[in-house]
């Protein structure tokens, strides 16, 4: 044991989908340490990871051996993910700014009652320069991530919402400052933190939302690409993360697993599904001398495979630089808070200096001009601009992620409801994207309670659809004994005297299908066929969105004979044959045209053109480069979602629109106020948090939001 | 008018041990897992006792 703690530990983040409830943690928790290797566990709910502490001598399949142990599927969670840690940083930071607001605004309000119910003489300066004491670092110390922004936005001769914000509060501390110096009545210290308060709390809830966005797309981030068994000498093999695999290295690729890297098939037989990759849902028969790719499933058989390229060398490498390059159009949109502030922000300015330079003429001297000019700053604060804007949309964020519905920011949501066009990817998008048994009705009865047991005990791809769709039709398993799989033919068991297999059929096979043949004794007894299948609400999602006023067509990187069923069942054009530079052109001509697309697609090869939508959604199925390139990511097996995720957008738009009135209504009532000289620092008050619990009331009423057609 | 003297002081204290708390949590990772933190209250310490 001493040997043990002596070595040093090894810390390692593992995403666990599957944690539903409290027994999940404690199962977790207390049954990993059971390995020897494992020395501590800790369970993240919220983000569904699994931190481990482990000695070093533990490889990644022992790893996630144990959890499988205890019924749970683990995906590494490898370092690329860890390059976003900056962001989770300044949510936190701006967390700890909302803190410093909150607690020097309560404060000073405290302060600011007695004042405003007649505190005078000695009292009032006592407690303005109190005011003055808290004020002043909070300011600093809180302001800073409007300061920053606005600095960097003068810089490049820009405005954007910080500008304003920063000179309203800088000018209302300096002339408080001034105030309070002179043993003036009037200090706006109050409304300069109350301002930053409100502002830092919408900030805050902006970065809340995509935090947790991203750690929903964390968790579903699969094995893909994360490393491979590589054999070492003539009989040893060993675990090499996918970073580290070299051109030359041999890796063991078993049925059901990705491959790692690309390459050259050096033994056996199999089938390859090259959905991810190409969009073809067919699977590709390959043999010792072909080329495989990254990315792409091992259906059938175990197989070696010679790499050839790993890393930045890969096909998806390729993919992943179209991907670049079309998501530069994306980032050129402007948000509707920021196309507001252009306008609002020219607005605020000429008329505080307008306030000002009007006083002034009217001979009222220039500290009771700048007084006024500061008011009118305060009372314009955009505060339905920072706060109601992030408060619709995370609302709306939550009541999405109720429906299944990961999104990935608020612009997200902005041009979503914008879109009037879409585009689905076939295989894996308008289909499920793995085999469905298509003639179980065919089976005899007799053979069904065989099959399951057979099907049950092995993880290959076809036995599990078997498994699911025998389960979900309440057939009972037969009892069988001495169960034994042998990989690349299928499991062999014992049946009351006779020996029953699953795997391979005996006989030819028609084409590239996918079949499992059940034999008893050696003699064929049944034959199951499986294919993709169409997603069970595809139609109606296609109709619901038609109604909505937005029409689809299917883009699609398969052949035109396996695309054509599909839309005809769902009576849509399509486009067949498509590679990745093809989809990307389309969207394109589409762009170019006046429309706003809505990519809707999963796999790899969808990856530029999930980038390049105007908004795009992928199913939680998809690729990872898929789900990293999406903006919204579906859980589940329906498509519906996609129309409900378009009818909350939309909705969400209209709140917005809302507050934007409602902040344009208070500012008519209330700017007049300021410009006569009215407004003292308890009516900036009321109408700054009263104005700001408004906007944030109405965009509550999105929680209630189902996505129904209205 | 005396009573300011300690009651200003007093408020102020009593708000930063606030501040000075929610910002020690935060740092201790107090707000990491909210959700979890909610059903670990099922969770029966027994358990965790007979456990390795």
């Amino acid at each position: 044991m001493s040997a043990a703690a002596a070595m040093p530990l090894v810390e390692r983040d593992f995403a666990v989908p599957d944690i539903r409830c409290a027994g999940c943690i404690s199962k977790l928790e207390q049954g990993l340490v059971r390995d020897k290797r494992i020395a501590a566990a800790r369970v993240n709910f919220t983000e569904k990871r699994v931190h481990l502490t482990h000695t070093p001598d533990a490889a990644m399949p022992d790893l996630i051996g144990a959890f499988s142990l205890l019924g749970f599927e683990a995906h590494p969670i490898g370092d690329a993910v860890g390059e976003v840690a900056p962001e989770a940083a300044s949510s936190r930071e701006l967390l700890r700014a909302v803190a410093v607001a909150g607690f020097a605004m309560m404060n000073i309000m405290l302060l600011s009652v007695s004042v405003w119910s007649g505190a005078a003489g000695a009292t009032r300066d006592l407690f303005h320069w109190l005011s003055a004491a808290i004020a002043l670092p909070a300011i600093a110390y809180s302001g800073r991530p409007f300061f920053r922004s606005a600095w960097r936005a003068l810089r490049h001769r820009h405005t954007n919402m910080d500008v304003p914000i920063s000179i309203g509060v800088l000018l209302a501390t300096g002339l408080s400052l001034y105030e309070t110096a002179t043993h003036g009545i009037h200090a706006y210290f109050d409304s300069a933190v109350m301002l930053l308060f409100f502002l830092l709390c919408g900030r805050w809830l902006d970065s809340v939302m995509r935090d947790r966005a991203r750690g929903g797309v964390t968790a579903l981030l699969r094995n893909m690409g994360t490393g491979a068994l590589v054999l070492k000498g003539a009989a040893a093999t060993r675990w090499v993360d996918a970073t580290a695999l070299e051109a030359g290295m041999v890796m063991l690729v078993a049925a059901g697993e990705r491959l790692a890297a690309d390459g050259i098939v050096t033994t056996g037989d199999s089938q390859i599904d090259l959905s991810l990759l190409t969009g073809e849902s067919a699977p590709q028969a390959v043999h010792v001398g072909d080329p495989v790719h990254a990315g792409t499933l091992n259906l059938a058989a175990p197989i070696r495979v010679r790499i050839t390229a790993a890393g930045a060398d890969t096909a998806i490498a390729d993919i992943a630089r179209l991907m670049g390059e079309a998501a530069q159009g994306k980032s050129r949109y402007v948000r509707i808070a920021d196309r507001a502030a252009r306008l609002y922000a020219p607005a605020v300015h000429g008329l505080a200096l307008a306030a000002f330079a009007g006083w002034m003429l009217a001979g009222a001297g220039w500290h009771q001009s700048l007084l006024i000019a500061v008011a009118v700053l305060i009372i314009t604060c955009p505060c339905a601009l920072g706060l109601a804007v992030p408060a619709a949309q995370i609302v709306a964020a939550g009541a999405l992620m109720r429906l299944g519905i990961l999104v990935k920011d608020g612009s997200a949501l902005e041009r979503l409801a914008e879109v009037d066009q879409a585009m689905f990817d076939k295989t894996g998008t308008l289909t499920l994207g793995r085999p469905i048994a298509t003639d179980l009705d065919a089976l005899d009865p007799v053979h069904r309670p065989l099959l399951l047991a057979l099907a049950q005990v092995s993880r290959h791809p076809l036995s599990e659809a078997l498994t699911r769709a025998l389960v979900a039709s309440g057939v009972q398993a037969e009892a069988v004994d001495s169960v034994r799989e042998s990989p690349g033919f299928g499991v062999a068991a014992r049946w009351h005297d006779h020996i029953v297999t699953l795997g391979r059929p005996q006989g030819p096979v028609a084409g590239d299908a996918l079949v499992t043949e059940l034999a008893i004794d050696g003699t064929p007894a049944a034959r199951v066929h499986f294919a993709d299948a169409l997603r069970s609400d595809a139609r109606e999602a296609v109709d619901a969105l038609r109604d909505e006023g937005i029409a689809a067509t299917i883009l699609s990187g398969d052949r035109a004979e396996a695309v054509a069923p599909v839309a005809r069942a769902l009576g849509l054009t399509a486009q067949t044959g498509m590679r990745p530079e093809d989809k990307l052109a389309a969207i394109a001509r589409q762009s170019g045209a006046g429309h706003r697309v809505l990519m809707v697609g999963d796999g790899l090869n969808d990856g530029p053109a999930l980038a390049a939508g105007h908004a795009s959604i992928a199913p939680g199925s998809a690729s990872d480069a898929g789900k990293n390139a999406a903006d919204f990511i579906v859980l589940g097996d329906r498509v519906m979602p996609v129309v409900q995720a378009v009818r909350v957008a939309r909705q969400t738009q209209r709140i917005v629109r809302q507050n934007f009135a409602l902040a344009i209504g208070y500012n008519i009532v209330a700017v007049p106020l300021a410009l006569f000289g009215i407004v003292t620092p308890l009516i900036a008050a009321v109408a700054m948090s009263g104005s700001s619990l408004i906007v944030v009331g109405n965009a509550m009423r999105l929680k209630r939001m189902k996505g129904r057609a209205r | 008018m005396n009573g300011l003297l300690f009651l200003i002081p007093i408020a102020l204290a009593l708000g930063l041990i606030g501040l000075g708390s929610f910002l020690w949590s935060l740092n201790h990772g107090q707000f990491d897992d909210l959700d979890g933190a909610a059903l670990r209250i099922f969770i029966d310490e027994d358990e965790r006792e007979n456990g390795p």
